[in-house]
């Protein structure tokens, strides 16, 4: 199971992603992109609905991405990707990658109709939902993925009442053979997923974690810190779930029989947690123990 | 080689023929058989397709969508809400400048359901930068599904093939299949001047600024506005790439000679009756009886609605004493939309004709050729104008 990680000093040198492009200082979304692309290479054909990424990619006629990337409709990605797939097979040019990068909105909301019809189809893509937790590029609305009690433009008072949609087991309940998460707090993990993602035929679905400054009302320089605490406090897991077994990885395997970090820790560090009190914290800490003594029970094989 | 079969199936040999290389669709009805056929030709390897069975017209349009843009001839076809469905992909496949093909088999749209023919449909897509065509028969279906790709692919533009539901949809017809060589001679493979490719990376339909602006080398490329004016000017072109196709197509197949409008007994009538699809043939019937009774009356099938062919239409009207819009579609709270584009085609005109709107036929409504025969003979015997106001025929209030 276990497969050679890569280490800063591996990691391709090749940049798909030019300098000075138009995300956010401190984004998240941009160190994956970075990352992705470079796991995902030159053969490559990348489909984008609208979000943050369709921001950074640039505006005409000059882009931010060195590869092929056709920029479609919020509901249409994984359909798009799925014409793209189509046209390769007829085209006879089986080895050209096709993966789609959309935001929670894209993923969770919009487009899972979509997504969900591209997984049961089976079609060969890599699908990345990069999650910052509420529509950002329209200036920061609640999602299906925004975590509970969180405060948006759309929930600007008492905060979202519901909890954040469960994407990746949504899509892992489709019986394809790939689904994992990871964290832009953890750039090689993810780099690794995408590459293993590659090697594996039918619907890849990884799912990261994009803390976003302007949205969660923290300073851009607490990017990679604020994305380690989502994982290190049990709130933000990093798995992989290959045919149907999950395993965490990386750093929150590492966690598994240790003390995590309580979850008001991380709550305290943004703006968007303000609305909680102690009740709605316990509650959220209670949850996060429950979950984590369920992956602890799995560790030890026990069911 | 002739055969009889259903119109939906006329539309699938024209896909077949055409060289289609991705088939994506959903089925709605009356259009199902024609998706159901087309599945049955890549599943038997009769045909060199992928078929990609989607879960919804949206997505239906959006693979054709894909597959257009990486460089693949691709087709999909709907109906009534199932094109509604798909309306944000009609506009994109419009404005992203991608040579998909569509039948649009028509059908009335709810509320409420009706799955029954009128042209609604198709009307509601009228300014979405496609290139809409209706048929009148079988042999126009499958001759029009292999123009439709020479067409779309000359000038970069979506095509809607229209046909009327169950009427032409699903009825038996004789037809005349071309051969495959003959249309590999009249439609070559697509050959598209640019596609997704890793070799060659480019960011298709990026937002676009209301100025034009420079690239990094300081070209000027275009705004949004110039790009949109393109399309506009690129469709006007269109009616002359129309009718080159409609000669080149005759040449090789023999059929064709009226690519915008059919005329029947038109030249020398004084009155003349314009309506879509096959509603247009039904009045054929009209006409002989009323030519036997000494009326001078003919009708015209109009074949192309977008672009709308003006200059053919006013030309065709020019002189007539009274001219009789039927159509089975209403722009609600004003009139039929192809009395509206008739009239406007009309102004400026020397001594134009008398014009008027019979609504019938909306939801499936049986249109009886003697309420037509009633309806054109008591108009050709007037000679007051009207108010513009239309008249509904077959109506049971």
């Amino acid at each position: 199971m276990a497969t050679k990680k890569t280490t800063i000093l591996n990691l391709p040198e090749e940049e798909f992603v030019h300098p000075g492009n138009r995300a956010c200082a401190g984004c998240g979304l941009s160190i994956v992109y970075k990352t992705g692309l470079k796991a995902l290479g030159r053969d490559t054909i990348l489909v984008v609905p609208p979000s943050c990424l369709t921001v950074l990619q640039g505006l005409y006629p000059i882009a931010a991405t060195q590869l092929p990337c056709l920029n479609v409709t919020f509901a249409s990605t994984a359909a798009a990707a799925t014409g793209v797939l189509a046209a390769m097979r007829a085209q006879k040019r089986p080895n050209v990658q096709v993966a789609a990068w959309a935001g929670d909105g894209g993923t969770s909301d919009i487009g899972l109709q979509a997504l969900s019809g591209a997984c049961e189809r089976g079609e060969d893509f890599i699908f990345i939902c990069y999650d910052n937790e509420a529509y950002m590029n329209t200036g920061v609305q609640r999602s299906g993925t925004t975590p509970q009690h969180v405060l948006t433009t759309t929930t600007p008072f008492t905060g979202k009442h519901q909890r954040k949609k469960d994407v990746p087991a949504i899509i892992a309940a489709h019986g394809i053979d790939y689904v994992a998460t990871a964290s832009a707090a953890y750039p090689l993990d993810f780099y690794d997923k995408v590459v293993k993602a590659k090697s594996i035929s039918g619907p890849k679905y990884i799912h990261v974690h994009t803390p976003c400054p302007a949205g969660w009302g923290f300073s851009p320089r607490y990017t990679v810190k604020i994305g380690r605490m989502a994982v290190e406090t049990g709130l933000f897991d990093l798995y992989e779930r290959e045919k149907g077994q999950m395993r965490l990885t990386g750093a929150s395997e590492k966690m598994l029989g240790k003390k995590r970090k309580p979850v008001a820790d991380y709550f305290a560090t943004q703006n968007r947690f303000k609305g909680m009190d102690e009740e709605k914290i316990q509650a959220l800490q209670a949850e996060v123990d429950e979950k984590w003594a369920a992956y602890e029970k799995i560790a030890q094989g026990v069911c | 080689m002739h055969i009889i079969e259903a119109g939906n199936v006329a539309a699938a040999m024209g896909v077949k023929l055409a060289g289609v290389q991705v088939v994506a669709a959903y089925p709605i009805t009356p259009q199902t058989p024609l998706t159901e056929k087309l599945s049955e030709l890549v599943d038997s390897r009769q045909m060199d397709a992928q078929y990609i069975p989607v879960e919804s017209e949206h997505s239906a349009l959006s693979v054709c969508i894909a597959a257009s843009s990486a460089g693949s001839r691709a087709f999909t076809a709907t109906s009534a809400n199932g094109l509604l469905y798909m309306n944000e992909q009609i506009h994109w496949a419009a404005g992203a400048r991608l040579p998909i093909v569509m039948c649009v088999v028509n059908r009335g749209i709810g509320a409420p359901w009706t799955v029954w023919n009128d042209h609604q449909d198709a009307m509601s897509q009228r300014d979405t930068g496609w290139i809409q065509i209706y048929c009148c028969d079988h042999q126009q279906i499958i001759d029009t599904v292999i123009q439709a790709f020479a067409i779309a692919e000359t000038v970069r533009a979506p095509v809607m093939v229209c046909y009327d539901g169950y009427i032409l949809s699903h009825t038996y017809m004789p037809f005349d299949i071309p051969e495959q060589a003959d249309v590999e001679k009249f439609l070559p493979a697509f050959t598209p001047d640019w596609a997704l490719n890793p070799q060659c990376p480019a960011n298709l339909n990026t937002v676009t600024l209301p100025e034009p602006r420079a690239d990094v080398r300081g070209n000027t490329a275009p705004g949004y506005m110039e790009i949109r004016h393109n399309l506009h000017t690129d469709l006007r072109r269109t009616i002359d790439v129309i009718a080159d196709t409609d000669a080149k197509f005759k040449d090789v197949f023999g059929r064709g000679g009226q690519p915008f409008i059919e005329s029947y007994f038109c030249d020398d009538a004084d009155h003349v009756v314009v309506c879509l699809g096959s509603l247009s043939y039904q009045m054929r019937d009209v006409i002989d009886e009323l030519r036997k009774e000494g009326v001078s009356v003919g009708v015209y099938g109009l074949r192309l609605y977008r672009p709308f062919p003006d200059r053919a239409v006013a030309e065709a009207l020019g002189g007539k004493n009274n001219v009789l819009v039927f159509e089975k579609a209403l722009s609600y709270g004003y009139e039929g939309p192809l009395f509206s584009d008739i009239k406007a085609a009309l102004y400026g005109t020397d001594n134009p004709p008398r014009i008027r709107n019979f609504i019938l036929g909306l939801g499936g409504r049986e249109i009886r050729t003697r309420d037509l025969y009633q309806a054109v003979k008591t108009a050709c015997s007037e000679n007051q104008n009207k108010p513009h106001d239309p008249d509904f025929i077959g109506l049971k209030m």
